[in-house]
């Protein structure tokens, strides 16, 4: 996996090599609406203080993905309509935190 | 000089799709986005296939930024409305390279991509043919961009305004969340930098705060908004977003978009640098 030179969040987030975390602290999640994946919908990872952290907008998918550290985060989801939904999670190196956001 | 000239939202976009005088630009780091859709009309501008030289780590030159605009049928006269995923990250640094390179009439769509999307509102496939231009460039504006030195000079005597997470401020993460943790650079920030993350400078939905918002956001972190301010950030692009509210909005003529930021401040040999909160 490689972040490249840039810092811009691809659509539904960077892939993962073999669906496996490595050394990394992976937070991700699908968005689907009336069962369908949503696209054009965002993620936002916040830090327990509420401060942002990364955005992801989702793709064809319904997906986003985050890189994080150790610890406690917060995840927040847009999505057209006002859909607005929060969610509390744990990181930790080498696992991946799956969320399923009904939008 | 008002909010409206730098500054438009989606209805005045609207109401100016098919006004020849208006070229919408896309710029994104992720293409993809552009080629499922986008505002109808638009062209796009890729970040780093467009705007970075391919060789070294630098900007194309005078002549190559000609070139593209000529190709895009961008003309020196044209009003230039940037818009882009990321909350506009990316657009923001297009505006500022534009400005680098003296286009007169830049404007970003408050909100870009993402407010669009939010919306609910029109995005097309159909990639417009556009005629050539003969675009000049005027040679670099040095009052807008800080290089490696001044930025080392300006630790204690200039304000060094770090926009990044407070987690990659405090060294915990190295890249935005939405990237792999894998950056080769020494994590922290720049000594004396205040940390006003480039977020707190926009709304939720991605627009931008108000300039009374704006000027009590930096004055309460410690920044003197009379001193000469550098932004920085990772590469320059959510520094660029900070820039636009300094410079642009609230109209302060004495600040500087650092580009190299941390990937070039992190990795040299020999400079301070500062864990933790900011002291």
């Amino acid at each position: 996996m490689s972040a490249g030179n840039g810092c811009g969040a691809p659509e539904g987030g960077v892939t993962l090599t073999d669906g496996q975390a490595e050394d990394q602290a992976v937070i991700q999640g699908t968005v689907t609406r009336d069962a369908q994946p949503l696209r054009g919908a965002y993620a936002r990872l916040l830090n327990t203080d509420g401060e942002f952290a990364g955005e992801v907008a989702t793709g064809d998918e319904g997906t986003f993905r985050f890189f994080a550290a150790d610890g406690d985060w917060r995840i927040r989801v847009l999505a057209s309509q006002g859909f607005s939904a929060e969610y509390e999670v744990t990181a930790q190196t080498g696992k991946v935190v799956d969320l399923q956001v009904h939008a | 000089m008002s909010r409206s000239d730098v500054l438009v939202d989606a209805d005045w976009v609207e109401a100016h799709l098919d006004d020849p005088q208006v070229i919408l630009v896309e710029v994104d780091e992720d293409t993809t986005a552009y080629d499922k859709g986008h505002i109808r009309g638009a062209v796009k501008i890729d970040w780093k296939q467009d705007l970075q030289d391919p060789v070294r780590r630098d900007f194309i030159d005078k002549t190559g930024f000609e070139r593209l605009l000529s190709a895009r049928g961008i003309a020196n006269d044209h009003t230039v409305v940037l818009y882009g995923g990321n909350n506009n990250w990316f657009a923001a640094y297009a505006y500022w390279y534009f400005k680098l390179y003296g286009h007169q009439d830049v404007r970003l769509l408050d909100g870009g991509r993402k407010k669009w999307e939010l919306d609910s509102r029109e995005l097309v496939t159909d990639v417009p043919e556009r005629a050539a231009t003969s675009y000049t460039a005027s040679e670099q504006d040095s009052s807008i961009r800080a290089l490696r030195d001044e930025v080392v000079d300006a630790i204690g005597t200039k304000d060094l305004v770090d926009v990044r997470s407070p987690d990659e401020f405090v060294g915990k993460l190295l890249a935005p969340a939405h990237l792999p943790q894998e950056s080769a650079q020494r994590a922290g920030h720049i000594p004396t930098a205040r940390n006003i993350p480039w977020s707190q400078a926009a709304n939720e939905d991605g627009t931008f705060k108000s300039n009374e918002e704006l000027r009590e956001l930096y004055e309460e972190a410690g920044v003197d908004l009379n001193k000469d301010i550098i932004a920085y950030c990772r590469i320059g692009e959510r520094s660029s977003h900070t820039w636009f509210a300094l410079h642009e909005l609230l109209g302060l003529d004495n600040v500087k978009n650092y580009d190299g930021s941390w990937t070039e401040y992190g990795s040299l040999v020999g400079v301070p640098v500062e864990l933790g909160e900011a002291k």
